[in-house]
């Protein structure tokens, strides 16, 4: 357990991950608070994560896509039976 | 009192969209992981939820016409989700029609203990990891993953905060640096940033530690930020 106050840019980066997964509000983590660079970083990750939220809408299959899984499920009904 | 009450309600549900939309999270941070409010308007209204109540025991039952209304609300999160993971239309395709195979064998074993729809999402990411570890791809190398390189140690990340990434990203190079990650990485990426599922489920279907699957999402992130900040001149990499 480092003292979050004196922590190294190093440091706090290799906490991150974990940091970050555990759902705390990293804004008011003194390192954020006094470190620019990974003030940056972390805005950075934000603005990623949040654009692959928009990405990919969602989209249907192609009908064909239908047909074609009857008709596998006709095949499997028939290889089941014999 | 017998059983055909129920049709005129489960017509009417084939032809809605799917209504249960991923646990998102709210744009506003990173780490929303272990903190969603329980009021997120996810439950689906009560009549469309009976409806499709109502067919799944169709389905259950061998009703093929049901199993196609199931199809049908389905189909376009399902497609979705294999087209995010694979990052490729034809794969998709084959991994949908393989999910919905794969539900049609065992629709009778679904118990209800989970929400119908993320039983079968469950299903279908299981289909796509199958295929994934089938074509080679180590899904989750987690021991890699988990050891820093030389040049991916911790303080590599640290850099000039100037690049552009503070303002709007350029869509089409974010789809390309994502369908560019290693699988792994994508996968936890697609599962958590984009499918909006929870860390501890993350780990629970990749059988990955909690930890791991924070790690991955940080250093697949990492690798975006990177490959966002080098825009990539080299178009024509496969
Ligand atoms: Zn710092």
């Amino acid at each position: 357990m480092q003292d979050p106050k004196n922590m190294t840019c190093e440091e706090f980066q290799a906490q991150m991950a974990e940091l970050i997964g555990s759902g705390e509000d990293l804004s008011v983590h003194p390192h954020v608070q006094t470190c620019t660079l990974c003030r940056a970083l972390l805005n950075e990750l934000e603005t990623i994560a949040e654009a692959a939220r928009q990405l990919f809408p969602v989209e249907d299959p192609p009908d064909t896509l239908w047909e074609k899984l009857e008709t596998a499920i006709k095949e499997e009904g028939n290889q089941t039976r014999s | 009192m017998q059983a055909h009450d129920s049709s005129p309600r489960a017509a009417t549900a084939s032809g809605n969209p799917p209504i249960e939309m991923p646990s998102r999270k709210t744009a506003a941070s990173l780490q929303t992981a272990d903190v969603e409010p329980a009021s997120t308007g996810e439950v689906a209204a009560p009549s469309v939820a009976g409806a499709e109540a109502d067919v799944l025991s169709r389905a259950q039952a061998g009703d093929h016409h049901a199993f196609a209304q199931l199809y049908s609300l389905h189909k376009r999160r399902i497609y979705s989700l294999c087209l995010r993971m694979v990052g490729n239309v034809a794969e998709a395709e084959d991994l949908t029609q393989e999910a919905f195979l794969q539900l049609h064998r065992k629709i009778a074993t679904f118990r209800g203990d989970s929400a119908f729809s993320t039983w079968l999402h469950r299903l279908a990411i299981n289909v796509v990891l199958m295929h994934l570890r089938k074509k080679g791809l180590s899904v989750i190398s987690l021991d890699e993953a988990m050891e820093p390189t030389p040049e991916e140690g911790p303080g590599r990340s640290f850099g000039a905060p100037d690049l552009s990434l503070t303002g709007s990203i350029d869509r089409l190079a974010l789809e390309r640096a994502i369908a560019e990650l290693p699988a792994g990485y994508r996968l936890i990426f697609v599962l958590h940033d984009i499918e909006g599922y929870e860390h501890n489920e993350i780990a629970a279907m990749l059988d990955c530690s909690i930890g791991n699957s924070k790690s991955q999402l940080h250093k697949a992130r990492l690798k975006l930020r990177d490959a966002m900040r080098t825009i990539p001149r080299r178009e024509g990499r496969r």
